[in-house]
Formats: C-alpha cells, sequence, structure tokens
C-alpha cells in the first residue's frame, strides 16, 4: 500500500502512483504464483508418473476411410449380435475401431481386464461425445480425426458408451456398449 | 445558440458522484442496458423450460424444444445480455467516468442498431427452428446462413462500439477532461475492450467463413472450428471477467468508500488478463484429437495460470480494497468490524459481494481444475462444465452487473428503485439458487452425467443405462436452485423494468430524506480519496481480515484441486 494517501477505482491517480505493494499484497501474490506454478507443474509430471493421460495417436482420415476400417475390424472379431448391433471381441493389445455416428456406438466391444488396447475414436458425422460410464473418461470424437488412446480396463462389468456431445434430436438414444471380462 | 448553452444541454453534473455526464453517453447507457434485459428476459424464460426439463421427474419440454430452448438461452444470457451490457459498461467508464463528450454519437447509435438487428436475427431466426445448432454451433452441424449473419452483424456493431470507447480515451486525453492518469474502473474497462477486439477478430475469422459454408461455399474443418472458435468462445468470457473486476472496484467505491490499495498491482492484474487470455481457450481442446499434448500443456499452463494468477489478485485486492474502505470509515475494531457493519441490505454491495465470492470459490476453484489437461478427462462435457461456468459467468459476472444496475438506475436513468423491500433481497435469492442449481450440476456431472443432454432416462437407446441412484437427490438441489435462481432474475428484470418506466425521480430532497428506492452509496457516498494520519493508520492497520479470506479461500483451492488428482488416479489407464 502507498504511504499517504488511498483514493477509490473512480479517481484518477495523479502523479506517480507505480509504488512498491505492501507486505501483505506481496505475500499473497507470491503464494498465488507458486501456486500457478504448482498447477503447471502437475501436467507434465502426470505424463510421467500417472497413468491417465489425454495424449493418444492422432491422425487425420475421411469418413470414408475411417468407416471402411471399422467394418474391417468387425469382420475380423466379429463373435456375436446384441441389439441389432455387432459384438467384437479383439485380441488382447489390438488396435480396437469404434464409430460414432448418428445416433449409434459401433460395434459392441468385448475387451479383457488389465489388457492394453488401442482404442481408436472417430466419427462419420457430426461432432460427438465419448463417455464412459460409469467410470467417467470422456473424449470429444471429431469426424476428420483418428483418436487412437491406448486404455487398459481396471475392473471387469458391463459399460456404456453415452454420447456428451450434441448431435441431433436423437443424441440422447446414443448409447454403446462395452464388456470387459476377467 | 451559444457554445456556453450547447455544452450546458450536452452536460450534468451527478449531484451524487460529481461526475460529469454526458446527454448522448448516457442515452446509450440506457438504451443498451434496457436491451440487455430484454434478452434477459428472452434467457431466463428459457432456462425455466431448460430446468423444468433437466429435472428428469418433471421434464418438461420435447427433446426438439429442448435444443431450441437451449440455444436460445445460451445466444440470449451469454451473449446478447452480457454484451449490451459491456457496452453500457464501456461507455460509463469511458465518457462518463473521465468526463468527457461521447465520440460519434451517431456512429454508436449506428452500432447499437446493428448489435439490435444482429440479435433479432439470431433469436428469430432459432425460434423459428432454423439454428438448433447450440451455442456453439460446431460444424457440420449447420444453421441457416442467416444465422450465422444476425451473429455477425451483432459482433460488428460491438467492434464499432469497443472503437468508440478507445476513442473517447483520445478525447478525454486530447481535451483534458481530467487530470493524472485514468482511474482504474476505466483501466479495467480498457482491458475488457482490448480483450473484446481479439474475441471479435477471432468470431470473425470463424463465422464468416462458416457462413459462406452455410451456403455451400467452401469447406469448414470441424477442428479447426474448434479451435478458432473457442478464440471466441472463451475470451469473450473474458471480456466478462475484466468487466466484472471493474464493476467491483466501482461497487467497492460506491458503496462503502473501497480504495485501491495498491494501483501498480491491480492493473498489473488487469494486463495479466490482456497478454495471457487467449491462448487459454486451448483448455476446451484437452481431450480433442485434432492436438498434442505439448501445445494443451504449453498454452494452458502459461497462458490461463497468468489469468488465473491475475484473477488471484484481484481476489485479493477487491476485498482489501473494502476492508481498506470500511476501517476509514471508522470500523477498525478487531479483524472483521469492516465485514460485519458492511450495508448488507444494500443490493449494489450484497450482490457485488456475493458475485466475488461464488466467481471465486465456485466458478474460479472448479474453472481451474477442470482446465487441468488431465483431470479434463473426468469432467469433458460433463454438467460439471456447466456448473462451472453458471458458476462465473451467472454468480460472477451476471450478479455484478445486476447489482450495478441499482446504481445506474437512480445514477443514469434517475429514477427510485422500485419495489425496493424486494431489490435489497433479490442478489441474495439469485446467488443462493444460482448457488445451489451450480453445485447441483457439478455433483451431477460428477456422477457422469452428460450436458446438452434431454433425457438422462436413456429411455429407448438400445442399451439401459443405471444412473447413479444419488444422482435422484443432487437433481432436486438442481432443479429448486435453477427455479430460485430463475425467480431472483426474473425479480431483478421486474424491479429493472418498472424503474426505468415508473420509477419516482431521484431529487435532491428525496435523497436528503433517505427516500426508499435509493442505495446506501446514493443516499451518502462514501468519502473517495483519503489522506493524512487515519489513511497513514489504516496503511500500518493492514488488512488482517482479507488474508484470514483469503487464506480459506487457497486451502479449499488445493484441497479440491488433489481432490480430483485423486479421482483420476481411480480411472482406466488411458494414455
Amino acid at each position: 500500500m502507498s504511504a499517504h494517501e488511498f483514493h477509490s477505482a473512480l479517481v484518477p491517480p495523479q502523479g506517480i502512483w507505480w509504488l512498491p505493494a505492501h507486505r501483505q499484497e506481496k505475500t499473497w501474490v507470491a503464494i498465488a504464483f507458486i501456486w500457478c506454478l504448482v498447477l503447471f507443474a502437475m501436467m507434465p509430471l502426470w505424463h510421467f508418473r500417472g497413468g491417465q493421460n489425454p495424449s493418444g495417436i492422432r491422425y487425420r482420415v475421411t469418413p470414408e476411410a475411417y468407416v471402411a476400417r471399422v467394418d474391417r475390424f468387425v469382420e475380423e472379431y466379429q463373435v456375436g449380435e446384441e441389439s441389432g448391433i455387432p459384438v467384437v471381441a479383439p485380441p488382447p493389445g489390438a488396435d480396437v475401431y469404434l464409430l460414432g455416428r448418428m445416433w449409434q456406438w459401433y460395434p459392441v466391444l468385448k475387451l479383457k481386464k488389465g489388457v492394453q488396447y488401442t482404442l481408436h475414436l472417430s466419427s462419420s458425422d457430426l461432432n460427438h461425445g465419448f463417455s464412459l460410464y460409469p467410470v467417467n473418461l470422456n473424449f470429444q470424437v471429431v469426424p476428420g480425426y483418428d483418436y487412437g488412446l491406448r486404455v487398459v480396463p481396471n475392473r471387469s462389468g458391463d459399460f456404456r458408451i453415452i454420447c456428451n456431445e450434441f448431435c441431433g434430436i436423437g443424441h440422447h438414444l446414443m448409447v454403446g456398449k462395452v464388456l470387459v471380462e476377467d | 445558440m451559444s457554445a456556453i448553452e450547447t455544452f450546458a444541454e450536452r452536460f450534468r453534473t451527478c449531484p451524487v458522484t460529481g461526475l460529469k455526464v454526458n446527454r448522448d453517453s448516457e442515452l446509450l447507457i440506457r438504451a443498451n442496458a434496457v436491451v440487455a434485459v430484454v434478452a434477459m428476459l428472452v434467457g431466463a424464460l428459457a432456462a425455466i423450460g431448460l430446468v423444468l426439463t433437466r429435472w428428469q421427474a418433471i421434464h418438461l419440454l420435447p427433446a426438439e424444444m429442448y435444443y431450441r430452448f437451449l440455444t436460445a438461452h445460451g445466444l440470449n444470457m451469454l451473449i446478447f445480455w452480457i454484451l449490451f451490457f459491456e457496452m453500457a459498461v464501456l461507455y460509463f467508464a469511458g465518457p462518463v467516468v473521465l468526463g468527457c463528450r461521447q465520440p460519434a454519437p451517431k456512429l454508436a447509435w449506428a452500432a447499437f442498431g446493428l448489435m439490435v438487428v444482429g440479435a433479432g436475427i439470431v433469436d428469430a431466426t432459432v425460434f423459428m427452428g432454423q439454428a438448433d445448432v447450440l451455442f456453439t454451433s460446431y460444424p457440420p452441424l449447420r444453421a441457416t446462413p442467416n444465422y450465422y449473419l444476425g451473429v455477425i452483424l451483432f459482433a460488428v456493431g460491438a467492434l464499432i462500439a469497443v472503437s468508440l470507447f478507445f476513442a473517447s480515451l483520445v478525447v478525454a486525453k486530447r481535451e483534458k477532461t481530467y487530470t493524472g492518469s485514468m482511474p482504474l474502473v476505466t483501466f479495467g474497462g480498457l482491458t475488457a475492450a482490448v480483450i473484446a477486439v481479439i474475441t471479435l477478430l477471432h468470431g470473425a475469422a470463424v463465422y464468416i467463413p462458416t457462413w459462406l459454408w452455410s451456403m455451400n461455399v467452401g469447406n469448414i474443418d470441424p477442428e479447426v472450428y474448434r479451435m478458432v472458435w473457442w478464440g471466441l468462445g472463451h475470451s469473450s468470457q473474458q471480456i466478462n471477467v475484466a468487466a466484472m473486476v471493474s464493476v467491483w472496484y466501482l461497487l467497492g467505491g460506491l458503496t462503502v468508500g473501497g480504495v485501491v490499495v495498491n494501483e501498480k498491482v491491480s492493473r498489473t492484474a488487469f494486463v495479466l488478463y490482456v497478454l495471457f487470455i487467449s491462448m487459454a481457450s486451448a483448455h476446451h481442446l484437452l481431450v480433442d484429437p485434432g492436438v498434442g499434448p505439448a501445445w494443451k500443456i504449453w498454452n494452458t499452463s502459461y497462458a490461463m495460470y497468468l489469468a488465473v494468477l491475475a484473477s488471484m489478485i484481484h481476489g485479493f485486492t477487491v476485498p482489501a480494497g473494502i476492508e481498506a474502505g470500511q476501517r476509514l470509515r471508522g470500523y477498525t475494531n478487531g479483524m472483521f468490524e469492516w465485514l460485519r457493519k458492511a450495508p448488507w441490505d444494500d443490493p449494489g454491495f450484497s450482490g457485488m459481494w456475493l458475485s466475488l465470492v461464488i466467481f471465486g470459490f465456485l466458478g474460479g476453484i472448479t474453472g481451474v481444475t477442470i482446465g487441468t489437461e488431465q483431470i479434463n478427462i473426468l469432467v469433458h462435457n460433463t454438467l460439471r462444465v456447466t456448473g462451472h461456468f453458471h458458476a462465473t459467468v451467472v454468480g460472477g459476472t451476471t450478479l455484478a452487473f445486476m447489482a450495478v444496475t441499482y446504481y445506474v438506475l437512480p445514477l443514469i436513468f434517475r429514477r427510485r428503485v422500485a419495489f425496493w423491500p424486494m431489490a435489497k433481497i433479490q442478489p441474495y435469492v439469485f446467488g443462493a439458487g444460482l448457488t445451489a442449481m451450480a453445485m447441483g450440476m457439478i455433483f451431477m456431472g460428477i456422477l457422469g452425467i452428460p450436458r446438452r443432454h434431454w433425457d438422462s432416462s436413456f429411455a429407448g437407446a438400445p442399451f439401459p443405462v443405471e444412473i447413479h441412484p444419488a444422482s435422484e437427490l443432487v437433481q432436486v438441489l438442481f432443479g429448486i436452485g435453477g427455479l430460485l435462481a430463475a425467480t431472483g432474475a426474473l425479480m431483478f428484470i421486474a424491479i429493472a423494468v418498472t424503474t426505468v418506466f415508473f420509477g419516482k425521480p431521484v431529487t435532491a430532497e428525496a435523497i436528503a430524506a433517505g427516500a426508499s428506492g435509493l442505495p446506501s452509496g446514493v443516499l451518502r457516498l462514501p468519502a473517495q480519496s483519503h489522506t493524512g494520519p487515519l489513511a497513514d493508520q489504516v496503511h500500518q492497520q493492514g488488512v488482517k481480515g482479507t488474508l484470514v479470506l483469503v487464506g480459506v479461500f487457497f486451502a479449499c483451492f488445493v484441497l479440491y484441486y488433489f481432490t480430483n488428482w485423486k479421482m483420476l488416479s481411480f480411472l482406466w489407464k488411458v494414455g
């Protein structure tokens, strides 16, 4: 605080107002700045030490090429059908292709717990949102882009994929399924 | 007519603040404020429909109407209400605070006209069902070309109005209508205006090609659109922050004689907003396939965290200025007498204080946390995002603008505030409702419920979804909070509209008699400058109470942040 005068924010300050801050303000600014550095450091740190990062492999892909790749994936590993959607069980470590389109996640996936897969996400029409329920793992799915995330399911069970990006009136019907087995 | 008569006609001296108010700016402030409130009415009515739909037990609107209302709500609240009001703030912070004439008044009215026409076109296309594209209008989702045209016209109008604010700074300096440096309120307005230019240029870069694309000219890459659009979408919220903080400083001075504890610190914090905020829009792409981790970390860390630093500085200096101001008024006992003895029945003060608290604790802490690259995996496109920005934009900016309206009505419209007893509780009703609603949304998001989604029961979907049973409880919190907040908004609109059209005039006698409908700072404006032994004494005492408050804030921040990392660590491994 300046030593001799106080004025409100409506009063034009006269003369030199570039005065040293009070000790209390300096302390708070220092704490806030150090905290901002902590916030910054956490992100690179988690890339080295933590297990949840949205890095993945990123490519441009045409919607047609991606749909063709999904079809090939389904053909190769299909094991059944549920609600008219193919159920696909890829081998451990495989590249898994999931397609978002109005208003469906295609196909149903059958994965193994504790095994790493590369889960590819893309769309053939609009932006969609991949939200694995109830785990709460959320990613943006953008047409023209292939997002390949290395995932390791850490528990078995029956999961849902909810679309969390508005994609038209049937958006709320866009629910997919992932089965994870021991 | 002599020049002196013309001059006398064009200016009046505000009997309360002593500011020299020119007629043109005053009328522009009135017009912009009135249209802002009309936009808020449209947005608030839509909000009631939205709350009653997302509250699954009621589920009022059909899907198509829900998304249409959601589009209208976002545009009217985030863009029209706030930007029209911000234009009023700029006409005040420039010509009125500096006591100069309004530069190019005709052009200012043309800008206002463009904004009104643009907003009208946007609302018309939305309500006619030709633009169910939500606030973000991500391609390849497509609206009718007129929708984009409306946005462009509105933005051009806003850009002209902002330029006139810059012009007023030049005019005031040249014509020497003030001495010394510009007051902090104007400086804050200047940073808001600079950010507005950056924002509107992003808007042009994204909406002009999108408009052409909507007429089948050229192509739009969905990811590039997302990146450039957020240069508009996020920076526009930073105009709000800068304007809101300026309003905090303004109201601190008007209500309790709040002071600027250090000009250097406060102004540097405003400059940090300008320098770092536009790249901070990167945090909207944290789980996108278009950009890599280095880009995400760099842009969010250097840019966003230095803007966060700015907010944390204002979060100290604003209450510190109020504490020092109150201490100068003699409330020197103990740590918190200054706060206990504040005018809590002045909606200008209570609204400002609630805005500060809700913005900081609920909006700021949640926002910084979800803007972290990895934590965003948990949050992206869930209702937590919506909860966060309702706390910042509605609990923060809107509430601050409501609070300052209680001073704009008597000082600029020169009317006593109608329904005064209701006005005294309005900020509390709105603030409480908003807090409950935002917390409801945040908990719903933590339970995995998506935003922008019509049916949390997922009826008719190929696979059933069993939402966590706790969500029913938080939906009630959200629903009741939402209705209460809407009630607070409608109270505000009723007060503002009635005052403007039927309010009793403010007279010297009314002020002297302490008439109803006049906030405490209008009845008795606290001293705005202080020198001498008392000021020295307050310097010596410091701001102990504020230090305790920011200490509590910091503890909450650290706790919430690391709790989120813990939650993240339970997820599937992903990379």
